[in-house]
């Protein structure tokens, strides 16, 4: 193969996966280049809100100073909602350092700032049109304009990924392996949001919210949505977004931005919104397909890292680090391969050994079933239990003068008379199944 | 109401998204699938509206320039009649603040 090759490796898609592959690439003084289709730094990138500090800090180490963030995340709370109120959880730690938040067009072009300096070639405002291969090999990238080679090619172009349809290395995702999410940044007086959210001035603590339940308002029709809120609180914006799964939008025919009005009127949510002003609506998907729709990770001179392979824990928020860890193991991966001369798949699979021993593929090897169980039973999470954890504490704080013991007796037997008894038990076996499933791990 | 600063129509919330436009659709329909297709969901779950039924009723309208590049209209299409690309380089939608 006569292939004047312009780098080492070539990655597309500068988000985290993509700028933590290259970066790790360059730091061992090989080529790299880092092709975006955005003119804008994470121009074409959402999330809910925070980033985590381990991951950064394994990736960009001593640069991680450089990161400069707009609030540290250090307050989560779960509530479900219900028509007229919630019953909420929050576990709070002013001195904890794990989340940040920082919006996208930040964090990249902090990140791709850091990588730069250390030799990353970034080509900006450049579609990768399609790959070049050889001999049954990857060999490069053919943008607009011109064509790239190199001997490895690192796909890191996001939950499309439709480079890594092209090679057939996945098949098409399916509807409920989706979640669609949508969100708002709403802009409030940095004083209102730290009186509303309790912050402190100098931006050492913030919030971030996951809100479930769908039995309010005009939610109340749809009996099985797979649906959740999230809040985050920036300096001087509110975050606030839904992600539901798309089966579910598809089957009701329903838009999700409706969904995300609803949930602005509720009585827990508006008051922390009241007054704001939407500066940006984005929409992104979410891959929660988990272990089973991951797709072949490398082929002959390319591997596949973070949306793009499909590397979220929905139930943890999860998305950012695995992300920025995949593509480190990517570029780790291709420097094995650059000191052996040798590129094939056979040599690139180190990639899927290294995945095999860090958190990443062992998350979601153990979360394999919890998305799947947690969706088959959206009915109990999104409208029964939420109205059960009301019942419940009515009983306790309403000082309603009647026999507790009598009220506690028939709240738990209301368990068996609400639904179906099978109900009850699906719920049980899935939870169990779930915990099971976590704690034994792999 | 105009001076309403809490969007609340997709049309509205548009407005606060800076765009570099296209010359041409990344997003392709095939209508004679679509004429073919009872569900015709794309119309229904696009974040930005994208996909509207023509006057008649008949065609579907792709507002392409809306697009907020999510792909949830490719996978949900149950026809496949969607071919979805990216926009030119530099195209397309600019999340500045979120």
């Amino acid at each position: 193969m006569d292939i004047k090759y312009n780098a080492d490796v070539i990655v597309v898609g500068a988000g985290p996966s993509g700028v933590s592959a290259a970066l790790s690439v360059a730091k061992e003084g090989k080529k790299v280049i880092l092709v975006e289709r955005a003119s804008y730094p994470g121009s074409k990138n959402m999330y809910g809100g925070a980033v985590y500090t381990t991951a950064l800090e394994e990736v960009f180490g001593d640069d991680f100073d450089k990161f400069k963030f707009e609030r540290v995340i250090n307050s989560h709370s779960w509530a479900f909602l219900n028509d007229e109120g919630s019953f909420e959880l929050t576990t709070k730690n002013d001195t904890s350092r794990y989340a940040y938040a920082i919006k996208r067009f930040n964090l990249e072009s902090q990140m791709i700032e850091i990588a730069k300096k250390y030799g990353v070639y970034y080509i900006p405002n450049t579609l990768v049109k399609n790959l070049i291969q050889k001999n049954n090999y990857v060999v490069g990238i053919k943008t607009e304009q011109e064509e790239y080679f190199a001997p490895v090619t690192i796909l890191a172009d996001g939950v499309n990924s439709l480079l890594a349809k092209e090679l057939n290395l996945r098949n098409n995702y399916q509807s409920k392996d989706i979640i669609l999410s949508v969100k708002e940044a709403i802009k409030l007086d940095k004083k209102t949001i730290e009186e509303r959210f309790n912050l402190k001035e100098d931006c050492t603590n913030g919030v971030s919210k996951q809100y479930f339940g769908t039995d309010f308002g005009s939610l109340k029709q749809y009996k099985n949505l797979f649906m959740m809120t999230f809040l985050y609180t920036f300096k001087d914006t509110v975050m606030l977004g839904v992600g539901v799964n798309l089966a579910d939008l598809s089957k009701n025919k329903l838009n999700i931005n409706e969904i995300l009005e609803e949930t602005k009127k509720h009585p827990d949510i508006y008051p922390l919104i009241k007054d704001g002003e939407t500066i940006e609506y984005s929409a992104h998907l979410i891959p929660e397909g988990g272990y089973k729709k991951i797709p072949k990770l490398t082929s002959n001179g390319v591997i596949i890292t973070g949306d793009a392979a499909g590397f979220v824990n929905g139930v943890h928020f999860e998305g950012t680090n695995f992300a920025l860890i995949s593509g480190k193991l990517a570029g780790e991966s291709a420097l094995v391969a650059l000191d052996n001369n040798n590129y094939s798949q056979n040599t690139l699979s180190i990639y899927n050994k290294k995945l095999e021993k860090s958190f990443i593929l062992q998350d979601l090897y153990s979360y394999r079933n919890v998305i799947e169980n947690l969706y088959s039973r959206s009915n109990s999470i999104s409208v029964y239990y939420p109205k059960k954890i009301k019942e419940f504490f009515e009983i306790v704080t309403s000082a309603n003068c009647i026999s507790k013991s009598k009220q506690f007796r028939e709240f738990f037997f209301s368990f068996f008379k609400d639904r179906k008894i099978s109900e009850l038990f699906k719920d049980v076996f899935m939870g169990l199944k779930c915990a099971l499933d976590i704690f034994f791990g792999k | 109401m105009q001076n309403d600063k809490n969007k609340k129509s997709i049309q509205d919330k548009l407005t606060t998204i800076k765009y570099n436009c296209d010359n041409k659709s990344h997003l392709v329909v095939d209508q004679k699938k679509c004429a073919k297709c009872k569900e015709k969901v794309c119309t229904k779950i696009c974040p930005a509206k994208v996909y509207e039924l023509d006057e008649n009723q008949e065609e579907i309208i792709v507002q392409y320039e809306n697009c907020l590049e999510c792909g949830a209209c490719r996978i949900a299409c149950p026809k496949g009649a969607i071919s979805w690309e990216y926009p030119s380089s530099g195209c397309g939608v600019i999340f500045k603040n979120n």
